[in-house]
């Protein structure tokens, strides 16, 4: 007769003893899925090297385009390489400063990835922890916090972040370049938190009823290490799925504000600048100055987006 | 051979997934003659719902049926195309499910789902139909029937719901009732009630019933046969009576003394130690031979084919080597 | 040992379901609530089981929730060996009583986070109560509790999902004993488990308050099992209770007409063809409780004074009913 104790058996055959998180990892579902998605792969890839192009820009980029002692005005409006009257040097042809758009390109995708990505993690912050507290307490708080989030969101996105950036541009007039990003970041970021307040709030509202967190209630556990610790993990997951489809947003947000001007600082060029600067000489036909930051906008963009699809089917138990 | 409405011969169940094919349902074979209440019984992951839901037609893909034959009065189900199957369904073997809540649709008054089920199934009109589902109504216990007929699903409570699922059920007609779990969900005395309009009902109108349960009160109060499943597979079947008071699969005794009963008391319950096996990782021989207190080499190696062992017939090399094996 | 560790005295929670202030204005609908607790009072005495049975919406599991806290009474009091454990909590001195009275839940799904490992999951009451500061300790002592329920040191690094329904219920059994507590409510431990794993789980529980003298308010619908676990039990309807009894006594000479047509309502696995009085009718809804006796309705003996009169607790030969019909009687079956 079997002693008490069962060994269970885990899914696959490997030993009883706990299998540390990356073994767990590339067993699970998601990596397999993962691996069965030739979109999701593709995506990833192209995400992957815009990403690494705009990280090491210093390294990768044949010019370093905002050096002005390298600029050639003779070189200025040259179409691409393989075009009539290119040049093997600047492969996607240069700007009317004679600045290579390829090197430009990669410079201007590591500043819009970096003011995207800091704007979502400050919206999930301020998002999540809202949206855990008006779960967790209800009542009034709850009351008061969704209000707040309708009132938002019957504001145009970029309406918001233009007056925020206005005003930030009013109080420091004379800004030097890293305040503006932190007024540039921060607009963004009050315009995004609300979808992860509210997807939070709904997660917690139902963990909130589980019995773990009454048995946590019972060990005389407090409110906030309940909340920290017990309910935090366990909502994460559609968190996850909303940031990765909001930094493709943040990315073209922060886009259509240097666009029009009010975004990035002109010493640093992200995209939308380019885009912007490009746009003048669009109709003298010199089109590649603004095609090829449009065309690398949407394709971090669109790369990002279908991640984001891809991850939140593969999180889907119920469509495993 | 008595002419079975229901046979069951050697059902296999699987289901494909990435780390190979699960076994759900391992040759399970069985009858239900015409007017009589079957008790499928078994614990979580035994596969009694599967096979409910194999017999209906009903299996969730990736699921599908292996191997083995489903006969309806002599004619194959299982390989049916999906129209014929669906003119069967209502026809031939009403369902009952165990929540009564989702059984319903919400959004249509309970009359017109049953009048719909009426007019698919039997050539009536409008007006016949509306008054058969009013005796249905009526016979399933339901008080002022035309006047609720127009009422929707959740204006009736609990146990008044899963009468109308009965009445649902029964519009067609049908031979063969496969009632999954039907009282579970109710309180202890609303499934008294329904028990015993089930057993009525279907006395009445001569439909045999293959009732899925985990409760062997429930068996015990309604069945004439029971079939105990395991793993998968068909540990021991046989008159209800026989079967719970003279098991003779040491499963089946397990689980009789693991019950604890109103009339008598135990200071320790029975208790078979360890729990049923995973899908993929069922014992070689026969799959309750690492629990079993009475387990021989040959458990260990070979499965038992299901022999007569007294009164009932088990899956047991315990009985094998009787005299007169033949089932 | 009759020494009375709980006592709870006309306990009372007042649910508030109105629909929100504004829907309430717009439609003009009157502020609803649900009484699922209406005044309970009883005792339970060092190292018993009392047991609790109903139906759905009979306010077990309010009660069960009231008693250690988790809700706080709308009237009332809970003592635990004298001391109104509302005041307790409040006054900031809840740590040591939580350590001594925990709760086991009915859902083994739900009741253990699925994102920690067991053993945070079982030493989480130990940390947070600074009970063995050492981390080798501290694990020591989660082995000995995991070994307790018949679980082995290994299951430590595993997470819930690993583990069947059985098994987490065991985890928390041996979550709720790590403080050695001596009070333990147990809101339905068994009801979704297999009926060889409940008896698993049963056996355990019943050695295990033989071995530490443990009280238990044990919560369930089955009767059978309660029959098995319990010294005295509790017929709970509509958030009263109708009768209270040891349980030799309700077993066999049941008062109340609703313990009578519960105990016909369970199926007979023995066919020992007791005669069955047919039950009528269903739990009314709790928003529109009946008034007087709210088993009226379906009760085979009610008087026209039920209609009207909410039957008091009372006391024959040691069993308290609340019954009119009853009462006359001196029960001398």
């Amino acid at each position: 007769m079997m002693q008490a104790h069962e060994e269970p058996e885990p899914m696959n055959d490997k030993p009883a003893s706990a299998p540390n998180a990356l073994r767990r990892f590339l067993d699970g579902d998601v990596w397999h899925s993962f691996c069965n998605s030739p979109v999701a792969m593709l995506a990833a890839l192209i995400a992957f090297v815009c990403i690494f192009c705009a990280l090491f820009a210093d390294l990768v980029a044949p010019h370093n385009p905002f050096d002005l002692a390298s600029l050639e005005l003779m070189d200025s409006r040259l179409p691409p390489s393989w075009m009539e009257g290119g040049s093997r040097n600047y492969l996607l042809g240069t700007d009317d400063q004679g600045r290579d758009l390829l090197s430009a390109l990669m410079y201007g995708a590591r500043i819009s990835l970096f003011v995207g990505l800091a704007s979502v993690l400050l919206s999930m912050l301020i998002g999540v922890s809202l949206g855990l507290l008006a779960g967790f307490v209800g009542g009034k708080v709850d009351a008061f916090i969704m209000r707040i989030c309708d009132v938002m969101l019957s504001f145009p996105s970029i309406l918001v972040a233009l007056l925020i950036d206005g005003v930030g541009r009013a109080i420091f007039p004379n800004a030097h370049d890293s305040l503006a990003f932190m007024v540039l970041i921060l607009a963004i970021s009050l315009t995004g938190w609300v979808q992860y307040a509210r997807t939070v709030r709904g997660s917690t509202m139902v963990e909130r009823n589980k019995e773990y967190v009454q048995a946590a209630r019972v060990i005389g556990v407090s409110k906030g290490r309940i909340m920290a610790r017990h309910v935090l993990p366990n909502v994460l997951g559609p968190v996850l799925v909303l940031a990765t489809i909001q930094v493709a947003a943040a990315i073209i947000t922060e886009a259509t504000l240097s666009f029009l001007g009010v975004g990035v600082p002109p010493t640093s060029p992200s995209l939308g600048t380019l885009i912007r600067v490009g746009n003048d000489f669009l109709f003298s036909g010199e089109w590649w100055i603004t095609i090829w930051p449009g065309t690398m906008l949407v394709l971090i963009a669109l790369s990002v987006n279908l991640l984001g699809d891809w991850l939140r089917d593969a999180l889907n138990p119920r469509l495993r | 051979m008595t002419t079975s409405l229901l046979e069951v011969r050697n059902l296999r169940v699987e289901f494909p997934t990435r780390h190979g094919n699960l076994l759900a349902l391992d040759d399970i074979s069985f009858e239900i003659a015409p007017g009589e209440i079957l008790g499928v019984v078994g614990e979580s992951g035994a596969g009694k719902s599967l096979t409910g839901a194999a017999i209906i037609g009903l299996l969730d893909p990736p699921g599908r049926i292996a191997a083995g034959e489903i006969l309806l009065e002599g004619r194959r189900i299982d390989n049916l195309p999906y129209e014929q199957m669906r003119l069967i369904r209502g026809r031939q073997i009403g369902a009952i499910f165990q929540d009564p809540l989702t059984s319903l649709n919400p959004l249509y008054t309970v009359g017109r789902q049953l009048i719909e089920t009426i007019t698919t199934h039997l050539p009536l009109n409008q007006t016949q139909a509306r008054k058969r589902a009013i005796e249905l109504l009526e016979q399933t216990g339901i008080p002022a029937a035309a006047a609720r007929i127009d009422q929707f699903p959740h204006q009736f409570s609990g146990g008044m719901r899963q009468r109308v699922v009965i009445a649902l059920a029964l519009a067609g007609n049908p031979k063969l009732i496969v009632a999954d779990e039907p009282t579970t969900a109710l309180d202890v005395s609303i499934q008294a009630q329904i028990i015993a309009l089930l057993k009525s009902i279907c006395k009445e109108q001569g439909a045999a019933v293959m009732l899925i349960t985990h409760d062997m009160g429930v068996i015990a109060e309604t069945c004439d046969r029971v079939a105990v499943l395991y793993a998968g597979r068909v540990a021991e079947i046989g008159p209800v009576h026989s079967v719970i008071h003279r098991p003779a699969h040491p499963y089946t005794v397990g689980l009789m003394g693991a019950i604890p009963a109103l009339d008598q008391e135990v200071e320790r319950l029975l208790q078979i130690d360890g729990a049923m096996p995973r899908l993929n990782s069922i014992p070689s021989g026969c799959a309750f031979n690492p629990r079993c207190s009475q387990a021989f080499d040959r458990c260990r190696s070979e499965r038992p084919e299901l022999t007569s062992a007294g009164g009932t017939t088990a899956a047991c090399w315990l009985h094998a080597n009787q005299p007169g094996q033949e089932p | 040992m009759s020494e009375i560790l709980v006592e709870v005295k006309d306990l009372a929670k007042v649910f508030d379901v109105s629909a929100p202030w504004l829907n309430r204005v717009v439609e003009r609908k009157s502020r609803q609530f649900v009484h699922a607790v209406d005044g309970i009072s009883f005792t339970i005495e060092r190292g018993k089981t009392l047991a609790l049975v109903g139906e759905s919406g009979c306010g077990k599991s309010t009660v069960a929730r009231l008693l250690v806290g988790l809700y706080e009474p709308t009237r009332g009091t809970v003592s635990f060996e004298g001391a109104d454990i509302a005041q307790t909590l409040k006054a900031g001195a809840s740590q040591t009583l939580r350590r001594r009275m925990q709760m086991i839940f009915q859902d083994p799904y739900a009741s253990l986070n699925p994102r920690w490992k067991v053993l945070d999951i079982v030493a989480e009451p130990l940390r947070e109560h600074g009970l063995f500061p050492d981390p080798l300790q501290l694990k020591a002592r989660v082995d000995e509790l995991l070994r307790s329920v018949g679980m082995s040191a290994v299951d430590c690094d595993k997470f819930p999902h690993q583990f069947s329904g059985g098994q987490r219920q065991r985890i928390s059994i041996a979550r709720a004993l790590a403080t050695e507590p001596e009070f333990l409510v147990c809101d339905e431990p068994t009801s979704a488990l297999d009926v060889s794993v409940q008896a698993q789980v049963l056996n355990i529980m019943k050695d295990l308050q033989r071995a530490r003298g443990l009280t238990y308010l044990f919560i369930s619908h089955n009767l059978a099992v309660v029959r098995h676990v319990a010294d005295q039990v509790g017929v709970m309807y509509l958030g009263r209770l109708v009768e209270l009894a040891d349980k030799a006594e309700l077993f066999t000479n049941p008062r109340h007409p609703y313990t009578r047509m519960l105990l016909d309502a369970i199926p007979d696995i023995h066919m020992s063809g007791r005669a069955r009085t047919p039950v009528q009718g269903e739990v009314p809804n709790p928003l529109e409780p009946p008034g007087g006796c709210s088993f009226h309705p379906r009760c085979p003996q009610a008087l026209p004074r039920c209609t009207t009169e909410r039957p008091q607790m009372r006391e024959f030969k040691g069993v308290r009913v609340a019954c009119h019909a009853i009462e006359p009687q001196a029960i001398e079956q």
